[in-house]
């Protein structure tokens, strides 16, 4: 039995929370996405099966809305809005992200549902909290985020460079916090009996997902600075991103800190043939025969630490440089020492660690006749396995099933 | 007031950002997260204990901001597991908790003496999370990690940058936070799990798997259409590709490093941002429809650039809001947090009382719950701070049994 079987999920199609209704349904909640009579606009979005635009051909549709059921229901007619009324009479949750006022102008909002099903968990995502008028403004994903605080952190060296967001992450973060809430509403009314309103807002979701960005304020009234592919960072820090032999990138990690690390890395140093390239080789050397724990406070005030620490970071460069991205990534490994290949998504997907843990899951199209490879599990639930229960839906491909048995 | 978790105990393990996240959301909503640190080495697992930023000139284990910023209202205790007694007090804790949750290495509580298969000896349903970089199995597992790791293997580093780049990555530890999130998720899924069966079991979360789903257009247009992401100018994402827009970008402004972001969602936005703008290329034929504003993106985001160099990104904000296209400035922390009344507003920087920092500030909860809200009041805690008080309370030790092991080296 999955976590959330018999957990019936009523999910609001829309952009923001399609992630959050996907996670709640790969785990075994019964989740039934509320369409507009002509589909959520998600479906006309790309990329598309074969580039060939069409119904049920968006793979963005297929890939956030895996194991959901759809109806079509226009909230605006009042017959449709009799079903939907009928319909949350079976909901344990209505997940929402609509504009703030529809609801009510709807009769659809908190206070309403507690008529129709007492218990209900009502989880709204709106940009800025259910309060704040800044919630009517248009936004998307770009402006939730930079408004929000990553996109100061990411970017470039070079700030003649714009700073960077990092794609569509905006709504993942605001959906963990929905499914978040949602299941800490559910424990709650799993002792209690009782179900209540939650308020999830993007902009608030995204300030607390920055690090030391804000806690650095917040603390010590300092600003963090973007940097190339590490850290922002009040004080500048080394590079810790290098092209390697291939073209591709490595992150060269957390240079070695303790003797046992600077032996470990002067071996493979060695191994790769490199030594007689790096005239700081000797700074290894003395680093592996340091006597104690090193005090990192001295990096910068003593020249023997200071230059020991720089020869590891130049070790790592040196080595990544000579070296295709996967090799250097599991060489240091191996070496015990923490680094990563910088993989294209296509790359950590057909990886054989990955492949190994489930990564990749088949999903049965049969209406197409063929068969998809997805991405899996995020979380390894032994007991209570997360699975896809079903291709994303055809628009009102459940009408009957589900609105029938009202 | 009790919680929304008031009813579960934690025997939690973690550390960093990527497990003290997740245990963080545990506690602001009631939950008693009793956090165990090793005595003889002072809790310096956790560096975040003595690393910047601080509140002032003070140092040491008990004056990290961030260690600070994680683990409000944890009760933190010390434990030498390397004596018998402390392994002896450890399994009576897990008696009476409900989760044990770590993020050490693979193999470390094994090692201990505490692997799942002695979990469920001790309490048959306990739920057990275990977080690490590269999870508990696969070829990977003895790998190291931490968050820009974890964010350069799985793709996400990649897929943020400009062509021409090299990857921009993401400048924080993304997958810290979100690896938590999802540490959070699995600890509350098993609790529903045993909620409505009984039954405990064991999740192993690997916060590189969780990142790899979270490109799931991109993996789909590699499966289906064989399109790989790492082609010819690609990636660009500040751009949109999926569903197409243009303009969209983060274009520069009058001021210090001053951005703001910009989006035309459709044909309505794009003649509302040209009617604003009303400049002679607003009129150019090739802007005129979504297919022609994609062919001639760089033309578009050199005019419109032009233009928000003019002017700082609050007017900027100010005149496109009026026509109702979606615009943000790219907000500093100071702005968004102290200036941008949105968040003060939504109460999102509560004041914890740390018992030697004092009064600080720190991330709340981005939701607010109507009947069961979070609540954070205690800032972190200070090694060993709450040791005697669930000795006492939770296992029923006397004072002087404290004392001796304390003398012993237990505590």
């Amino acid at each position: 039995m999955s976590a959330l079987t018999g957990v019936r999920v009523i999910e609001l199609a829309n952009d923001p929370i399609a992630w959050a209704g996907k996670l709640l349904a790969d785990m075994g909640a019964d989740v039934i996405l509320v369409e507009p009579p002509e589909g959520d606009r998600a479906r006309g979005y790309g990329p598309f099966v074969d580039d060939e635009p069409g119904d049920d051909r968006s793979l963005y549709w297929w890939h956030y809305h895996t194991s959901k059921r759809s109806v079509t229901l226009d909230l605006d007619d009042p017959g449709d809005a009799d079903r939907f009324r009928a319909l949350l009479g079976t909901a344990d949750v209505l997940l929402e992200a609509e504009p703030r006022h529809r609801l009510a102008a709807l009769g659809f909002d908190y206070d309403d549902l507690t008529a129709i099903r007492a218990d209900i968990v009502h989880v709204s995502v709106t940009p800025y909290g259910r309060n704040d008028p800044k919630s009517d403004r248009p936004f998307t994903d770009l402006t939730v985020m930079a408004a929000g605080g990553p996109v100061w952190s990411c970017g470039y060296d070079d700030h003649s460079l714009p700073p960077v967001r990092g794609p569509q992450q905006g709504y993942h973060t605001a959906s963990h916090f929905a499914v978040l809430s949602t299941l800490t509403a559910l424990l709650h009314r799993g002792v209690s009996g009782e179900g209540q309103f939650i308020d999830v807002s993007m902009h608030a979701a995204c300030n607390v997902t920055t690090e030391a960005a804000s806690y650095s304020w917040l603390v010590a009234r300092q600003t963090v600075e973007r940097q190339t592919g590490r850290h922002a960072a009040v004080n500048p820090s080394s590079e810790t991103q290098q092209r390697c032999a291939d073209g591709r990138h490595a992150n060269t990690g957390v240079p070695p800190r303790t003797p046992d690390e600077f032996g470990r890395l002067l071996k493979w140093l060695r191994e790769t043939g490199l030594e007689d390239e790096l005239p700081e080789a000797v700074f290894l050397e003395m680093g592996a025969e340091w006597d104690g724990p090193f005090d990192l406070s001295r990096i910068g005030r003593d020249d023997a630490v200071t230059a020991i620490f720089g020869a590891g970071r130049e070790a790592m460069k040196l080595i990544a440089s000579r070296l295709p991205a996967q090799d250097f990534f599991v060489g240091c490994q191996r070496a015990g020492l923490a680094a990563g290949a910088v993989n294209a998504p296509e790359e950590a997907f057909e990886d054989e660690h990955f492949k190994a843990r489930g990564i990749q899951v088949e999903v049965e199209h049969e209406d197409l006749g063929r068969t998809v490879r997805y991405p899996g599990a995020p979380y390894r639930m032994t007991g209570s396995p997360w699975r896809i229960l079903r291709r994303a839906p055809r628009l009102g491909e459940h009408n009957d099933e589900v609105l029938g048995g009202l | 007031m009790p919680g929304a978790l008031s009813s579960f105990r934690i025997c939690d393990f973690t550390g960093q950002l990527a497990g003290a996240g997740a245990t963080k959301w545990l506690s602001s909503f009631g939950a008693e997260v009793i956090r165990i640190e090793d005595p003889v080495r002072q809790g310096r697992w956790d560096i975040l204990r003595g690393v910047p930023p601080f509140v002032d000139e003070r140092r040491g284990i008990e004056m990290g901001g961030g260690f600070n910023n994680h683990n409000t209202d944890k009760l933190g205790i010390t434990l030498n597991l390397r004596t018998e007694r402390g392994k002896e007090l450890l399994t009576r804790l897990i008696e009476v908790s409900d989760v044990v949750s770590e993020n050490f290495a693979k193999g470390v509580l094994e090692r201990w003496g505490f692997g799942y298969d002695r979990l469920r000896e001790i309490k048959p349903d306990i739920i057990y999370v275990s977080n690490c970089g590269f999870g508990h199995e696969g070829p990977y597992s003895d790998f190291k990690s931490w968050g820009p790791i974890a964010q350069a293997v799985s793709g996400l580093t990649f897929a943020s940058g400009l062509p021409g780049e090299e990857p921009a990555g993401w400048g924080y530890s993304y997958m810290d936070h979100t690896g938590a999130y999802y540490m959070a998720m699995a600890i509350l899924l098993a609790l529903l799990h045993r909620q409505r069966t009984g039954e405990g079991q064991w999740v192993d979360l690997a916060c590189t798997d969780a990142a790899v789903t979270l490109n799931g257009p991109a993996l789909l247009d590699w499966t289906v259409n064989g399109r790989p992401l790492r082609r010819e100018g690609s990636p660009h994402s500040n751009r949109n590709q999926w569903p197409a827009m243009a303009p969209h970008g983060i274009y520069p402004s009058q001021g210090d490093d001053d951005w703001v972001a910009i989006a035309c969602r459709d044909q309505r936005d794009w003649q509302a941002l040209a009617d604003a703008i009303a400049a002679d290329w607003c009129r150019d034929s090739r802007f005129a429809d979504l297919p022609g504003r994609l062919a001639a993106q760089d033309a578009l985001d050199t005019h419109l650039g032009a233009w928000t160099r003019e002017r700082s990104k609050y007017a900027t904000e100010a005149v496109l809001l009026e026509a109702g296209v979606p615009v943000a400035p790219v907000q500093k922390p100071e702005e968004r947090i102290d200036l941008d009344s949105s968040t003060g507003d939504f109460s999102l920087w509560p004041t914890v009382r740390h018992t030697e920092m004092g009064d600080v500030r720190v991330d709340g909860q981005p939701a607010h719950f109507s009947k069961t809200d979070w609540q954070m009041e205690r800032g972190a805690p200070c090694l060993g701070e709450y040791t005697d008080e669930v000795l006492t309370r939770v296992l029923g030790l006397e004072a002087e049994e404290l004392v001796r092991l304390r003398e012993e080296g237990v505590l």
